[in-house]
């Protein structure tokens, strides 16, 4: 049993690795393109609008795993080819993005008006607006639930096992295949995920505390 | 590599399958909500008016299975379940209790805020008239309760049935497999993805269409 463990515990860290890897890359990306679709929500004209809302209405109808499958699979139809680990890093950062699109232009709608209309009385141009006026205060609202989504990839991460990424669900996969005891390392994988969103709920919840003060 | 031939027919000779694919998924999604629903009661009204180590336990559970990914949760209903000596689970049943648990702790939460917001006067107001405590439980808070919770539901619904696409890793033949299927035997790899996701986006809104509806219909009046 120990023996197992010290066989294990190294893959099932390596495999750790690529989740947690995996999850900042999407998180980054996811955040920067739903950042813009949420943007184009909200400003875009008609055609922007129509298209942004589409994208985001059909991403977030859809199981992430069919998103998955999609693009791992019907990509190279159109002549796209993409290994495994570029196919679900773009699948997930596509999730992301509608998710995170739709919390930017919540948040950015929560905003009352009329603290755009001072900050154009006041002479600001449409990004000074964004920057310096309603930016600092939307992003504050966003944070509870940008850390839900982070926590929902790292949990969608599991899913690129399918694909035969080793990140941390088939590699504790591959050390049952071997060892032919599954019970301990479901619990010590269980763990390990609980571990890593238990922590950036943690860290979010700081956040939210840090800019709690601010109530209007 | 070769321009793609689209082959549209082939697909929609295997409509069937995706047909009583999405069926199933919807009733996977429907069993676990109900399962789902019966624990998420037990858990809502152990936190809440339990004893400290069942509030404690509750509070365990939600967090951890809300914590960790459902495939594992899957895998071990599946894999791990028969090594604990409990065989009586095939992959349809397996997959329905690992998602039961998971829903089970989201609706944990929801049957909580639903409790938590009926009116005190209303429970007051049961006691006035001389209801005993399961009374007042069954008759006036659980309905309360479910009316206020609906859309909470039926939201819980819709992202349950788009879970069911994980049934696909133990072979259950959802719509999720039926494009696999199609896919893997066929190699009419596009056809397959574009049918399965169109279903999936078609089931969805239109159960969204009909449960804001029903909403409607029950909203709680004030």
């Amino acid at each position: 049993m120990m023996h197992d463990m010290s066989f294990a515990l190294p893959q099932l860290l390596r495999g750790l690795g690529v989740t947690l890897e995996i999850g900042a890359i999407v998180v980054t990306a996811g955040s920067l393109a739903g950042f813009a679709v949420g943007l184009s929500l909200l400003y875009g004209g008609f055609l922007v609008r129509l298209a942004a809302r589409a994208y985001v209405d059909t991403i977030r109808g859809l199981p992430v795993l069919v998103l998955i499958f999609a693009i791992y699979f019907a990509l190279p139809g159109f002549g796209l080819r993409f290994s495994a680990f570029q196919s679900g890093i773009t699948a997930l950062s596509i999730f992301a993005a509608a998710h995170i699109a739709e919390i930017v232009r919540g948040g950015i709608g929560s905003i009352p008006g009329a603290q755009v209309d001072a900050a154009k009385a006041v002479g600001l141009t449409f990004w000074q607006r964004l920057r310096l006026v309603i930016l600092p205060q939307a992003v504050r609202r966003m944070v509870p639930a940008w850390v839900n989504v982070a926590v929902e990839i790292v949990k969608g991460s599991a899913l690129l096992s399918l694909l035969g990424i080793i990140e941390l669900l088939l590699a504790m996969q591959n050390v049952v295949g071997v060892t032919f005891s599954p019970l301990p390392f479901y619990g010590v994988t269980a763990f390990l995920y609980f571990a890593v969103n238990f922590t950036i709920s943690r860290l979010g919840g700081l956040l939210e505390k840090r800019f709690a003060y601010l109530k209007y | 590599m070769g321009a793609y031939h689209f082959n549209w027919f082939l697909a929609w000779q295997s409509f069937p399958r995706f047909y009583w694919g999405l069926a199933l998924g919807l009733e996977l999604a429907g069993l676990s909500l109900v399962i789902g629903s019966v624990v998420g009661m037990a858990g809502a009204f152990g936190r809440s008016f339990g004893p400290a180590w069942l509030r404690l336990i509750v509070v365990a559970y939600v967090e951890f299975i809300r914590n960790i990914p459902l495939l594992l949760l899957v895998y071990f209903a599946f894999y791990g379940l028969p090594k604990l000596g409990i065989y009586v689970f095939d992959n349809v049943w397996s997959f329905i209790v690992a998602l039961s648990v998971y829903s089970g702790a989201y609706l944990t939460e929801v049957f909580r805020a639903g409790v938590n917001s009926v009116p005190v006067g209303y429970t007051e107001a049961a006691k006035a008239v001389g209801l005993a405590p399961w009374q007042r439980v069954r008759l006036i808070t659980l309905p309360v309760t479910f009316r206020i919770i609906l859309p909470s539901l039926s939201n819980t619904f819709i992202s349950l049935f788009k879970d069911t696409a994980l049934a696909s890793a133990l072979a259950v033949p959802e719509l999720t497999y039926a494009a696999e299927w199609l896919n893997v035997n066929t190699f009419r790899t596009i056809e397959a993805w574009t049918f399965a996701t169109v279903m999936y986006l078609f089931a969805g809104y239109g159960i969204a269409f009909i449960l804001r509806r029903v909403e409607r219909r029950y909203a709680v009046i004030r």
